[in-house]
């Protein structure tokens, strides 16, 4: 096994010092898992609440603005409650599967999150296949998706499954093409590397045309893949109820409620990641300062996050025949075409470098 | 460590591939099916071969096991179970499951596998290499063979799926020539 954990050295030094070696990596693995998940149990929810502050924006209203100052405990109190509230189900689910989906989905959504380099030090698994990784790994979760929808023995859940299922097979690929697009300029598929490629300008510059249109391909495939409006036909509440999660409620519903806003970050990374030169700084302005790389990662992801968001509450719903010939006649055809057109541009060395 | 990992994962993976045969539940057989591939994937993780661990995530648990889940979805009610085989079909199949495992077994028993001291790890840049190397040791003819192969099956389906209007339409035609 060759883990890099370049998390805090010191961490690291420690307990190497006190525990003998297999003791001390099994602890550490544990403990950095411990911590992602309570840091993006709580960030998810405050996504969950920035959505609602953007949304009210939008819509011209003041948004969540009771529990805490200005209404920034309310996402916690919502979590609180959907932890109490009691576990119900239908009568001839398939108990086990029923249990099992919204595991699926939270965990692929965790796992992905793993292998992102918040700064060159702050990485907790840099794999050598990284990016490809993260294409694998989302593909799971529509699997999760599916199995709520099916085995809650509900006909508008199982509609729901099932649009999500050929949406979600449908844009992964216009995903994985648009990101292959951007592995032709940087020659690796680890992240580490690839930021380290756009020290000599975000990707999005260094491929010009191409890389901008690549961008946008995966903006609008990302977006579907995370079954998020305007491509939000699983869970139409005017003709499904709820979609694939009608069924359940609790702490069940909130593992899909946070796995939706934890995939929505994890595009938003992988896009700050692949085009936007991750933890890097514009023109090297805190070169000095390494550790201001969370910040501007950080930052990065979330304007695309409210990016996301804008296509959200600006663009009405697609009808599900008019997302499958947006996917297969225009966005793939233009993604094919576009990746001849980048790997020339890369082999007559027409890329910009600052 | 890794000893200890890797018999928990085969124990895993038998566990499941028992119970995926045994379920009478289609759609549970399914998902133990899932959890055998997640765990050869993990072998592959642990020998770090990652490239071929992923290749087995995205193909098998992404896409063969999600194209069952639909089949399932769309013939399988949720109270169905499957019905018991006739006992003469039993006894045929377990027949050729132990013929099966006999051939498997006397080929590996038959090679002497020597434990590689100093592994590393495999990157797609070899991989790619590897796969357009003409040389010897290349495999440009096997590529070049199922590319050629993939090709043709993606022709296949589309005129599978479109067969009944190509043909309507040559019909049309047929028939505006001969009214010309």
């Amino acid at each position: 096994m060759n883990i890099s954990l370049g998390i805090t050295k010191t961490i690291h030094d420690w307990l190497f010092s006190v525990m003998p070696e297999g003791l001390a990596s099994i602890t550490e693995m544990v403990l950095i898992a411990a911590v992602y998940l309570g840091v993006f149990a709580v960030f998810g929810l405050y996504l969950v609440l920035l959505e609602r502050k953007v949304a009210a924006w939008f819509q011209l209203r003041m948004g969540p603005n009771r529990v805490g100052f200005k209404g920034l405990l309310q996402t916690l109190a919502d979590a609180l409650k959907l932890v109490s509230k009691e576990l119900t189900g239908t009568e001839k689910a398939d108990k086990f599967l029923y249990n099992l989906a919204p595991y699926f989905v939270i965990i692929s959504a965790l796992m992905a999150l793993a292998v992102f380099p918040f700064t060159q030090e702050f990485q907790a698994f840099d794999i050598n296949i990284g990016i490809f990784f993260l294409i694998a790994i989302s593909s799971i979760g529509v699997i999760g998706i599916l199995l709520g929808g099916w085995s809650s023995n509900n006909k508008f859940a199982l509609i729901g499954a099932m649009r999500s299922g050929v949406q979600t097979i449908s844009y992964e690929l216009s995903v994985g093409l648009s990101l292959l697009t951007m592995v032709l300029i940087t020659g690796s598929l680890q992240l580490s590397e690839i930021v380290e490629v756009q020290k000599n300008g975000w990707l999005i510059v260094q491929g010009h045309i191409p890389a901008v249109i690549a961008f946008m391909i995966f903006m609008i495939a990302g977006t579907a893949e995370t079954n998020r409006a305007p491509f939000d036909m699983v869970e139409a509440e005017s003709e499904l109820g709820a979609g694939f999660h009608t069924e359940y409620s609790g702490m069940k519903f909130a593992y899909f409620f946070l796995a939706e806003f934890i995939n929505m970050f994890i595009i938003s990374a992988i896009a700050t990641t692949m085009f936007f030169g991750g933890w890097l700084s514009p023109f090297g302005i805190t070169e000095s300062l390494p550790w201001l790389g969370v910040f501007w990662f950080l930052g990065k992801t979330l304007v695309i996050v409210i990016l996301m968001m804008w296509f959200r509450w600006t663009f009405p719903r697609l009808r599900i025949d008019q997302l499958l010939t947006l996917e297969w006649k225009y966005l793939l055809p233009i993604n094919l075409v576009n990746i001849v057109v980048m790997a020339f541009i890369v082999w007559q060395n027409l890329i910009i470098q600052l | 460590m890794e000893r200890y990992i890797f018999y928990i994962v085969a124990a895993i993976m038998i566990v499941f591939a028992i119970a995926a045969v045994n379920s009478r539940k289609m759609m549970r057989s399914v998902i133990y099916l899932l959890f055998v591939l997640m765990g050869v994937a993990g072998i592959f993780f642990l020998i770090d071969y990652n490239f071929l661990a992923a290749i087995q995530l995205t193909v098998y648990a992404g896409g063969i096991i999600v194209l069952m889940i639909f089949s399932v979805l769309l013939v399988h009610h949720i109270e169905l179970e499957m019905e018991v085989a006739k006992t003469s079909k039993r006894i045929l199949t377990a027949i050729a499951s132990l013929i099966g495992i006999g051939i498997f077994l006397i080929t590996i028993y038959s090679y002497n596998f020597n434990v590689i001291e100093n592994s590393k790890t495999t990157t797609t840049a070899e991989i790619g290499e590897k796969l357009l190397n003409y040389g010897e040791g290349g495999f440009v003819l096997p590529f070049e063979v199922i590319s050629v192969l993939l090709l043709a099956v993606m022709i296949g389906a589309i005129v599978i799926a479109k067969g009944k209007k190509l043909e309507e339409k040559k019909l049309e035609d047929g028939r505006q020539e001969s009214e010309v």
